[in-house]
């Protein structure tokens, strides 16, 4: 009595082997070589920026960290870059995090199975896919185009723009993961609160939304810390490669030329000279922590508060 | 009688109290609505906008330009096949690297890693997800193509495909092995007790068993990683070094652009990029067709992602 199938054959020639299995012990140092040879990178990426960049914290200190953009590379900091990474990160989050968590709670909760839910909820995800510096692109020809056309000053090329190019293009990110998070809340914390005599609305404000915050609360930080480490997108919105001054006011800073770390990072990367080299690496650290805190407390975050319903 | 309703919707109108809070609600719902309109609008206009300068541009060059022995938009050499192989050469070595190593991680978190080393391994997965690409073009440019590339073959020079790719694929590998995870995890137990109740061994049950039950999702994530490749921008633009235009060639140990990094140059050719001239315009075009691959790629990845969740 056989059964004719790979699996069978399989079985049986594994059953009839004596011994150690060899093909299995080599097909687990496989995969742990591969898992190790991603961690590897991981580390030699970090120790290699460590190694290049922190003899110029040594020599400059908190200089480096304070001195604005310079086409000399004993004077050059990245102040401006770190100014516009925090700016262009609260006007993101401000914009995006209302509009994206609204439209989740839309589709989750309010909308019916209906042609127009469909679409939308293609529409989002294939957004997602859409490559950044496409954004770029929107971001040039609407946004920047339209603060030039408003009166702004140089043209435009503003952080404002910026803003909105990066809001578009995390936007579906935010939508999706916090519609997944909505979606992992049971359905019967929902028929509780309708069986009290709630209301759609007082269910999804008092039930769902704080079921849901923390999955919602991680999807949106990481999304965060993505536009942040973004470069492609405001290399077309109009972000400076290059040096530029400011007088630090608030209006200057919010219709001024701008800059963001990675931007910084792009520019040093491309000069020839070997000082360069080294304060790319430098400002890489900068830019490594602060993507890295926004991702390391997203994992925390849903760590802390991971439940199982 | 008490059948179960498929979704939790609100009591029955006459319970749902006085006309008020009927119509709060109903403008609640509308406000919602409003918010979610959002998204088709950023499509239409992305759409919009690339279409309307793509056609200016092909309206405005003579159509022998797109054929020619480079692309160097600003004298009027337009071959689009140069980026395209370009995109090519750097999607393939990526995918050579990235996919074999992202399958095989995840079959390891799936199959093989306790809770305890998975609780470890994932997080750092993660973070190489969330490193910007820009530290990774420099890590290209001045790690990968001097100690691993230049060495393995020594005429290769200082801005190349190749370290370029070696880059694109390491970003890559956590989206195709999350992604893979995720179809592994989703193949029902019973599946494995089966396998294993008939006597195989762990690798028999992962490689006869899982994998080939998890194998939409596994395409799904190849797809999706091929279209971030393709997409991806900085990588390339630092380390594979052309700017402002690029021969065609099929060698990866040369410099040379992809749509993307061709996009860059042209938007870091700076202030005189903004303008009604046909290089200007050229960069729309390129934007159209790169976001047309990946569209139809993304819904590929989409149909095959969405086959996982229906098949169990």
């Amino acid at each position: 009595m056989t059964i004719p199938s790979v699996t069978s054959v399989a079985v049986q020639r594994s059953l009839a082997r004596q011994g150690r299995d060899w093909p299995g012990l080599v097909f687990a140092l496989l995969l742990l070589g591969a898992m190790l040879l991603t961690l590897v990178i991981l580390v030699i990426l970090i120790v290699d920026q460590l190694t290049r960049g922190l003899p110029v914290f040594q020599e400059r200190g908190v200089d480096f960290l304070t001195s604005g953009l310079s086409s000399d590379p004993a004077k050059a900091g990245v102040a401006q870059g770190i100014v516009g990474s925090l700016v262009i990160g609260l006007l993101v989050a401000i914009l995006c995090f209302p509009l994206g968590i609204l439209t989740a709670v839309y589709l989750e909760e309010y909308a019916g199975d209906n042609w127009i839910t469909r679409f939308i909820s293609i529409n989002i995800r294939n957004l997602a896919g859409v490559p950044s510096i496409v954004y770029g692109l929107l971001g040039l020809t609407v946004f920047v185009a339209l603060f030039g056309i408003l009166g702004f000053p140089n043209n435009g090329r503003n952080i404002l723009a910026g803003a909105l190019t990066l809001t578009a293009l995390i936007l579906p990110i935010v939508i999706i993961t916090s519609a997944e998070a909505l979606r992992s809340v049971p359905l019967s914390l929902r028929e509780g609160g309708y069986g009290a005599g709630a209301t759609r609305w007082q269910v999804v404000r008092q039930l769902v939304l704080p079921a849901a915050r923390p999955g919602i609360l991680t999807g949106t930080i990481l999304a965060l810390a993505r536009a942040l480490g973004e470069t492609a997108p405001l290399l077309l919105a109009g972000a400076v490669l290059g040096t530029f001054s400011t007088s630090g006011s608030v209006q200057d800073v919010l219709t001024g030329p701008y800059t963001v770390l990675p931007m910084t990072v792009y520019d040093w990367s491309r000069r020839p000279q070997d000082e360069f080299r080294e304060l790319t690496s430098a400002a890489i650290i900068v830019l490594l922590v602060l993507t890295l805190f926004f991702n390391a407390l997203a994992i925390f975050l849903r760590n802390r508060y991971q439940k199982q319903w | 009688m008490a059948t179960q309703a498929p979704t939790a919707g609100p009591p029955e109108r006459h319970l749902a109290g006085s006309r008020s809070r009927r119509s709060r609600e109903t403008a609640i719902g509308r406000f919602f609505l409003a918010a979610a309109l959002v998204s088709i609008a950023i499509t239409a206009f992305i759409v919009l906008t690339v279409a309307e300068q793509a056609v200016e541009f092909l309206l405005a060059i003579d159509p022998g330009q797109l054929v020619a022995d480079g692309w160097f938009p600003r004298r009027g050499m337009f071959d689009i096949a140069t980026l395209v192989i370009g995109t090519l050469v750097v999607t393939v070595i990526a995918m050579v690297i990235a996919g074999p190593i992202g399958l095989l991680s995840a079959i390891y978190l799936a199959e093989y890693a306790s809770p305890r080393v998975r609780g470890v391994v994932k997080p750092v997965l993660e973070v190489l997800a969330g490193i910007p690409s820009v530290v990774l073009g420099f890590f290209a440019l001045t790690f990968i193509n001097p100690t691993i590339i230049q060495a393995l073959v020594p005429g290769a020079k200082g801005f190349n495909f190749a370290a370029a790719a070696v880059a694109v694929g390491v970003l890559t590998i956590p989206l195709i092995a999350s992604v893979s995870e995720d179809a592994m995890r989703a193949v029902p137990a019973p599946l494995r007790e089966a396998s294993y109740g008939l006597g195989a061994r762990r690798v028999t049950t992962a490689t006869r068993v899982v994998v080939p039950a998890a194998i939409s999702g596994i395409v799904a994530a190849m797809v999706l990683g091929i279209s971030r490749a393709i997409g991806e921008t900085m990588v390339v633009a630092i380390a594979a070094g052309a700017s402002g235009g690029s021969l065609r060639s099929l060698d990866p140990f040369e410099p040379g652009q992809t749509m993307t990094a061709a996009m860059a140059s042209l938007a870091t050719g700076s202030d005189q990029v903004v303008g009604d001239n046909a290089a200007f315009q050229s960069l729309f075009f390129v934007g159209l067709l790169l976001f047309a691959m990946t569209l139809l790629l993304n819904v590929i990845g989409d149909t095959f992602v969405r086959r996982v969740r229906q098949s169990y």
